[in-house]
């Protein structure tokens, strides 16, 4: 099964409740996927600067090793905001060359994030537990995307938990199964230089999307190509720094509705995520049609 | 005159919503009300008595399963299943259908007065189906008996594998699912499309609709037909 939520803001005074709309949606979802939960936050666009998010399974890890290391190798500043299992570095250099060094060099660590406006967060649990940990109702931003797993694919870990994010600032969540993911992440890997952190058949599908993205085609275009590329079903729900969108199969098997008013866009798995949005009773609600791109924002 | 139970589901389980209307914790009233669904999954399942049944907003997956001769209205979109596997009764959508609508369905009416997503009617049993917009993909799957009535357009696959259901369709067809073929309108026919529409409380004009049903080629196993399979 899984569930997936995504909520994209259009009305700037909305930023600071963005955790608050987003909490109940996921949390709504626990029942499609009571395996693990995630959530991507886009918010405080650095421009200039990168954020890059990791994530260890170790109990109280001390990230403070990690920032002594970078600095002593970088020789500059870094900023880090550390939540729970999670920290987010703030960095003013390429988010690749640290990717490189701390992959090399740190084992017990896993990079969940990279992107001037993206964080993400995710654990093994009932979304409950992760939205309390992350504190996630305090939260402000312009749009979030959030996944509740029941494990298909591969296994219950906080690495195979959704969002995943293999370009910058793109994220993507996905219910459902790929079946040509394999041949497309040896390709994507050797050929193209994208990097995979787990077996995960969704993880390719933001891969594939990073790739497109880098040759220069729209979120749009990018997914247009998919439809062709990636065999298997799936709704998936995609973000960008700017933009939000949603594509189902052509098929259709697995569900989704949006919904929108004209301060947001919301969608979800089920109908029941959405029905505490404000204003709900005014919004649009409509289930997206098979193989057809929906998209919001840049 | 009849009295009136109003159901706020922000403060009743669903399982206790179906108790009381399925009438087994011994109540009287003949009509509820069922204010704030906000989603939920199978309202309104299992019914089996004469009652009339408004639900004030979208409901969630199943929602009307199962009915035998209850009258339940919908005054939102419903999820997946509404009205699976009806036996009698009369379920009506105000809003938008999503997939499988009415799958199953032994009898009953069931009017979708919006679009209907894929899969509508699949393996319908004898239920009669009115949607007064369009159907998605695949609809009346393998459906048996029973009558389809579409008064807009169906996505591709419409009737595939069909047996002995009717379907009638007023807008455009995509590609047709094997062995469904358009069949000559008779007198009969319109006079039954009359009938639905009427039940259905829908005015339109029977003379732009088709029929279409099973061209009976796949009930046998032939290995001509072994690309259709």
């Amino acid at each position: 099964m899984c569930g997936i939520v995504g909520i994209y803001l259009k009305n700037k005074e909305l930023y600071s409740q963005l955790g608050k709309l987003f909490s109940p949606m996921l949390r709504e979802m626990g029942d499609r996927g009571p395996d693990s939960s995630g959530f991507a936050i886009y918010r405080n666009n650095l421009n200039k600067n990168f954020k890059v998010t990791l994530h260890s399974s170790i109990e109280n890890f001390d990230f403070s090793e990690i920032e002594k290391s970078i600095f002593n190798h970088f020789k500059l500043n870094i900023n880090v905001s550390r939540v729970s299992s999670h920290a987010t570095f703030e960095i003013s250099f390429n988010p690749s060359e640290l990717r490189n060094f701390l992959t090399a060099e740190f084992k017990e660590i896993n990079i969940t994030s990279i992107g001037q406006s993206l964080e993400i967060f995710k654990e093994v649990g009932m979304p409950d537990d992760v939205l309390d940990q992350f504190q996630v109702e305090e939260m402000s931003g312009t749009h979030m995307i959030g996944h509740t797993r029941m494990a298909t694919e591969s296994a219950v870990t906080t690495q195979g938990a959704h969002p995943f994010n293999t370009g910058e600032d793109l994220c993507l969540v996905h219910n459902g199964s790929l079946s040509n993911h394999n041949e497309f992440r040896k390709w994507l890997s050797k050929e193209k230089g994208i990097v995979f952190q787990t077996e995960n058949d969704s993880e390719v599908a933001a891969g594939y999307l990073s790739y497109k993205m880098e040759e220069g085609l729209s979120l749009k275009e990018a997914l247009e190509d998919a439809l062709d590329d990636l065999d298997g079903f799936y709704t998936f729900a995609v973000g960008t720094k700017n933009g939000f969108a949603v594509l189902r199969d052509r098929i259709a098997c697995k569900p989704a509705v949006i919904a929108e008013t004209e301060d947001w866009v919301g969608m979800a798995s089920e109908f029941r995520a959405l029905s505490r949005l404000p204003d709900i009773s005014n919004a649009d609600v409509w289930e997206p049609s098979p193989g057809k791109i929906y998209s919001w924002g840049g | 005159m009849d009295q009136i139970k109003e159901i706020d589901l922000n403060n009743t389980e669903v399982k206790e919503l179906n108790k009381t209307l399925q009438k087994r914790d011994g109540n009287n009233f003949n009509h509820f009300d069922i204010i704030n669904p906000m989603g939920a999954h199978a309202i309104a399942t299992g019914l089996d008595t004469d009652i009339e049944v408004k639900i004030n907003g979208h409901v969630g997956y199943y929602c009307a399963g199962m009915n035998q001769n209850s009258h339940i209205t919908i005054y939102g979109n419903a999820g997946v299943g509404v009205a699976e596997n009806m036996m009698s009764g009369k379920v009506i959508v105000k809003g938008d259908a999503s997939q499988s609508a009415g799958a199953t369905g032994h009898g009953g009416l069931l009017v979708i007065e919006g679009n209907a997503s894929a899969r509508c009617g699949i393996s319908m049993k004898g239920i009669d189906i009115v949607v007064k917009g369009s159907v998605g993909h695949n609809s009346a799957f393998m459906a048996q008996s029973g009558n389809l009535v579409i008064c807009g357009d169906a996505e591709d696959g419409l009737g595939d594998s069909i047996y002995e259901t009717t379907i009638f369709i007023k807008g455009n067809l995509g590609n047709l699912g094997s062995d469904c073929v358009e069949k000559e309108m008779r007198k009969e026919h319109v006079e039954r499309l009359e009938k639905l529409l009427k039940s259905a409380n829908i005015n339109d004009d029977t003379s732009k609709f088709r029929r279409l049903g099973s061209a009976r080629k796949l009930y046998n196993f032939d290995v001509k037909n072994l690309d259709n399979y």
